[in-house]
Order: C-alpha cells, then structure tokens, then sequence
C-alpha cells in the first residue's frame, strides 16, 4: 500500500475524538483499583478498630496527606508521561518533597526522644507486615494504572512504568491507613516509602514490556 | 534546493501554526482537514527519517507509514495547549528508536549476508515505496475488524451501510475499524 492510499484510509472518516472517553478511563480506573483495594482490607485485612480514636491524632492527619499528596504528584507523572512529548516539568520536586518533609519530621522526632524509644519509633509493632500490605494493596491498582496507561501513549517506558508503580504505592498506602495503626513519623517515614517504593520497581521493570505500542 | 534543515524558525513556526489547526479540526471530526494534515505530516516524516536513516533508506517509507499510523492510533493524547512539535517528534523518535531496537535484535538473529538477496531489487523508483505492504497486513485482521475497515476506509461506504451489509451492529462496525487500527499498529510493531 502507497502512504498516499494509507493517508486517505486513516483520514476517510474517521470521526471527531471523544473528548469524554479519556475522563471515562481515568475514573474507571481510578475508582475500579482503589475499591478492589479498600474490599480487600475489609476481607483480608480488617479496619482497624482505634481508627476513630486515630482520626482524632494530628499525625493521622499528616499520613492522610503524606500519601495524598504523593497519590496527586504521581498520577500527574502518569497523565504527563502517557502523552508523548509533555515534560515532567516540577513533578520530581513536588514529588520529593512530601519524601523530605516527613522524613525531617523523622528525624526531628528521633533525635528528641529517649535512646531506648528509638527502636520502637522505627519498628512499631507492624515494621514486617507494613512495606509488605502496601505493596499488595496497591496491586489491584497498578493493574488499573497499566490499563490505563495501555491506552495512552508513553514513549519513557521505564519511566511510565515506575510512575504507574509509585501511583498504585501512594494509593495501596493511602488505603492501608484503614488498617494500619502506626501513627510515628519514623515508622511511616521508612515502611510506608518502602512498600511504595516495590510497586515503583515492579513498574519500571515491567513497563518497557506491558507499555509498548 | 531547499532542504528541510534550511527552513528558517519563522517556516517552521508557520507550519507548526498550520499543522496544528488542522489537526484540531480533525479531531473536533473535520475529515477533509485531517486527510490534509496526515498527508503534509507524511511529508515532514519522510524528510526527518530520510535524514536519520540514512543507512537504512529502505526502512524509510515503512516508518512513515508507521509512524501515521501510530499518530492516527494515539491522537487521542493530543492536547492542545501543548506544542504540536513536541508530540510528533516524541512519537517518530519513540518509533525510531523501536525501529533500530528491533533490528539490532534481528540483525543478532540472522546471517547479515542474506541482505545480499536484495541487492538487485533496491532502486531508485523503488526507494519510495514501502516495503511492507499494509493492504496485506490487513488482510490478517479478524472479519469483524477488517471488514469494517475494508468497507468505510478503503470503500466509503458509511458506517450505517457497512452495518446494513456485514450485518453488524453500528457500534461494532465502529468498534471493529478502532480495534482493527490498533492490531494494525501492533502487528508493525512485532516486526511481521
């Protein structure tokens, strides 16, 4: 087939692009991951029993926000990332800075406390399952994430990948704070990055293979 | 002659201007708009991977047409406050780079010699033409994708007729030619 004869079976109608259809696949895979997700801690997991005595803690408050804001950045790298030719511009910086902020809290909140608290801080007493929940949780959701970018049009697959697998950690995470009852700033600062961290890499490794067109 | 690379910015910004306004009426369904932007498109394309291909002039048309179809495919992702430059480069770069992938990985597979077949086919008439031939590629499709394609693309009959005649339903023939598109791209992009 000639390009001329291509060029007029592409052009001959083809119809206007439904500008609803984009907005459609976002909320269908925003909304069908994180509710697979959320069923998932009231099957597997449970929600945990102190949450309304937590939700009166500030520090709930900050981990709410610390997995919003990085759940917003990353899912802003996934739309910029599945349009071909868009720059990431401030996204890495938006997205360290949630990381820094809290891991100063971190530190701040270590160097005050008594030596023999550290351990505890850090640890908690759900340090082995925490990384581990989040990283689960946040699988019905990366699987959202692919499908969703499938239909866009990444040409960074890495990086498209690992976007998608830091959007779907952010928000196992943010899911997961129904269950979790670790209201320290060290204990969120290492786990809580940790188990986003896992789908980020899982993401990057496979995004060159899934991501492909 | 002029070449591509002499173009002065106030050219390309006019083309920029001019391509980009077409492809925001195709998009808004203007059909006549859209013949005219993929086919000056193709142009561009050609001059740009002509350059970057010079080693490979045979592979030129194939990209381009693969390259079209790829922006017919994703022009969904287009998005008008951003510079149409910067998406259609992204694009003929991603498929580049996928082209020079995919050869590397054959070229590792196969005796080099055997390009030595081909020798005597390559011209200069020739050189323009694509090698792969879509309408063949087409012919793989399922039914329900290449009949859709076959009979509103490549015979104009509207959407409605090709439901009539294939006896399919409208949003199936629809369905079929968007999907039909996509396996398309897909079985370029697989090296077939």
């Amino acid at each position: 087939m000639k390009t001329d004869d291509l060029v007029s079976l592409l052009a001959s109608g083809a119809g206007a692009v439904d500008p609803g259809a984009a907005r459609r696949r976002w909320s269908l895979a925003l909304s069908g991951g994180t509710l697979v997700a959320t069923l998932l801690v009231f099957a597997w997991l449970e929600v945990n029993p102190a949450l309304g005595r937590d939700a009166r803690a500030p520090m709930f408050w900050v981990k709410e926000a610390f997995c919003a804001a990085l759940a917003v950045g990353a899912l802003m790298a996934v739309a910029r990332l599945g349009r071909p030719g868009a720059p990431l511009g401030g996204l890495r910086p938006l997205l360290a800075l949630p990381v820094a902020a809290l891991w100063m809290l971190a530190a701040v909140v270590l160097l005050t406390a008594d030596a023999a608290e550290r351990s505890d801080l850090i640890l908690g007493i759900s340090w082995t399952e925490c990384s581990v929940n989040i990283a689960l949780l946040s699988m019905p959701v990366f699987a959202a994430m692919v499908w969703l970018m499938r239909g866009l049009a990444p040409t960074r697959l890495r990086l498209a990948g690992a976007a998608a697998g830091f959007a779907a950690g952010a928000m196992g995470a943010l899911v997961y704070t129904l269950h979790c009852p670790e209201l320290e700033a060290p204990f969120l600062a290492i786990w809580y990055v940790l188990g986003m961290l896992i789908p980020a890499t899982l993401g990057a490794l496979v995004g060159p293979r899934l991501l492909r067109w | 002659m002029r070449r591509d690379d002499e173009l002065t910015k106030d050219d390309v910004n006019a083309s920029e201007e001019r391509l980009r306004a077409l492809l925001v009426r195709a998009i808004a369904g203007d059909a006549a708009a859209y013949h005219v932007f993929l086919r000056d498109l193709g142009a561009h394309l050609r001059a740009f991977l002509r350059k970057r291909l010079a080693r490979l002039p045979d592979e030129v048309e194939d990209l381009v047409q693969e390259t079209l179809l790829a922006v017919h495919n994703q022009r969904h992702t287009y998005d008008e406050s951003q510079p149409l430059t910067a998406w259609l480069h992204a694009i003929a770069r991603y498929k580049l780079v996928d082209l020079l992938r995919r050869r590397a990985r054959r070229d590792l597979l196969n005796d080099p010699l055997d390009d030595g077949n081909e020798l005597l086919v390559a011209s200069d008439t020739e050189a323009a033409d694509a090698r792969r031939d879509v309408a063949k590629l087409l012919d793989t499709l399922p039914d329900r994708q290449r009949r859709p394609i076959v009979h509103v693309k490549l015979e104009g009959l509207s959407v409605a007729e090709t439901a009539k005649l294939t006896g399919m339903s409208e949003s199936a023939v629809k369905v079929g030619i968007h999907r039909g598109l996509k396996a398309l791209a897909a079985r370029i992009g697989s090296g077939s």
